[in-house]
């Protein structure tokens, strides 16, 4: 099978196998903003992912109460461990227990990978341009994170993001972000801020993204 | 063997919805948005709705030509395969089974059907799924006509099966003597869907 083959075959589970639920552990907690938390996991047997994917997320209650979510993979093919970044919604039922309350040690269930069509690797060499919003960034970052993790064949590709979030404070990987699109080679990454009047300095857009803007980060509409 | 959460208990309110939830859905008063691709924006005068048997046409509609068919109202739950489930959605159109009588068919003249959209999305259902009152073409929500993130102007209505299969900017519907995988069927999601039997993915 070629790379790209691979990148395009269905997801685990196709061919009549169940995706089995597998027990998942904590081994790592990194808080990215107020609302979003990064969980990195220990997943035995975990069969690998591609950028864009995500899994089912189960937690049950000692009385055997349980709860299903699904949540975007952050991290890319080639990380050691499984990442899931996680973004707290108010009156949530799971998101509040996974991006407050899990600690190193604590254990839930995951099925996946899930979703063979939101999904790229650097393999399929087509250019990226990414637009997300809020936690909606999360998917695509496992993608400039691919795309960095791929050496040349990685620059080789061109690869813009555009982000929103409300406030400067909400960018979730705000840093890694910076970093990245200074290195030679590396993504372009527009910003924009919604919902705070951005400091004096900032150099990114200060409105809901709109076809103007879309242009300007080299989109035509 | 399944693992025990520390620290999580759920939010296990008495719910007056009762068994209405399939297993590992939550409710939602939110209408969420997901497409597989940018929303198209048809034109009502420039839309039909084709149906077909196999490779030949079996019949015909003008958006006008729809709306004086038999409009039907129901209320519904749905249940999307990413967990939320919606109830008591209220939607109006036509019925399969007043499409298959006003094409002039006695009968559906295949056992499966593949549903075909603007954008190139498909989906395939049982026909059995689909008649009797199971199925619509959709033309309006709560009331007003169909948003077009909502699939608008018209979508496919199968409320039994994860919301996959309601496919949105529906515009053709193919019987098919054998069952074939539509979009989401063939990367990875189950071959028939049903929200009651968690059948999410493949193997499900």
């Amino acid at each position: 099978m070629t790379a790209t083959e691979a990148a395009l075959r269905p997801p685990a589970g196709a061919g009549g196998r169940r995706l089995a639920w597998r027990p998942a552990e904590v081994v790592e907690r990194v808080v990215e903003t107020r609302r979003a938390t990064t969980l990195v996991l220990d997943v035995p047997g975990w069969p690998g992912h591609l950028a864009g994917q995500h899994v089912d997320v189960r937690l049950t209650a000692e009385d055997g109460y349980q709860a299903q979510r699904s949540y975007s993979i952050a991290s890319p093919p080639e990380a050691p461990r499984l990442a899931l970044t996680v973004e707290r919604l108010e009156g949530g039922e799971v998101s509040p227990w996974l991006a407050g309350e899990a600690r190193p040690g604590d254990r839930f269930e995951l099925r996946g990978p899930i979703g063979g069509y939101f999904t790229w690797s650097v393999a399929m060499s087509r250019p990226l341009m990414l637009v997300a919003g809020g936690s909606g960034v999360v998917p695509l970052m496992a993608m400039l994170r691919h795309r960095a993790a791929s050496g040349d064949a990685g620059r080789a590709v061109h690869a813009r993001l555009l982000y929103s979030a409300r406030a400067i404070a909400d960018i979730i990987y705000h840093q890694e972000l910076q970093r990245l699109s200074v290195e030679p080679g590396g993504p372009e990454i527009y910003l924009t801020l919604t919902r705070e009047r951005p400091p004096d300095g900032w150099k990114g857009f200060d409105r809901r993204i709109d076809a103007p803007m879309l242009a300007a980060a080299g989109v035509a509409p | 063997m399944t693992t025990t959460t520390r620290g999580f208990s759920g939010r296990r309110r008495a719910r007056p919805e009762g068994n209405r939830v399939p297993p590992g859905q939550f409710v939602t008063d939110d209408f969420p948005v997901l497409s597989a691709g940018p929303t198209p924006r048809t034109p009502l005068e420039k839309w039909t709705l084709a149906l077909q048997d196999g490779g030949s046409l079996a019949g015909r509609w003008t958006w006008e030509d729809f709306q004086s068919l038999p409009q039907t109202e129901i209320a519904v739950d749905i249940h999307c395969v990413t967990k939320w489930s919606k109830l008591g959605t209220k939607w109006k159109g036509v019925t399969i089974d007043h499409l298959i009588e006003a094409a002039g068919l006695d009968e559906p003249p295949a056992p499966y059907l593949m549903a075909h959209c603007d954008g190139g999305y498909t989906t395939n259902l049982p026909v059995e799924d689909l008649i009797g009152g199971k199925g619509m073409v959709a033309t309006h929500y709560d009331g007003e006509p169909l948003a077009p993130e909502h699939g608008g102007p018209a979508r496919l209505l199968v409320p039994h099966l994860y919301f996959w299969k309601s496919a949105k900017w529906v515009r053709r519907l193919r019987f098919m003597e054998h069952d074939e995988p539509g979009f989401w069927e063939s990367l990875g999601y189950h071959i028939y869907g049903d929200p009651w039997r968690e059948q999410r993915y493949d193997g499900d």
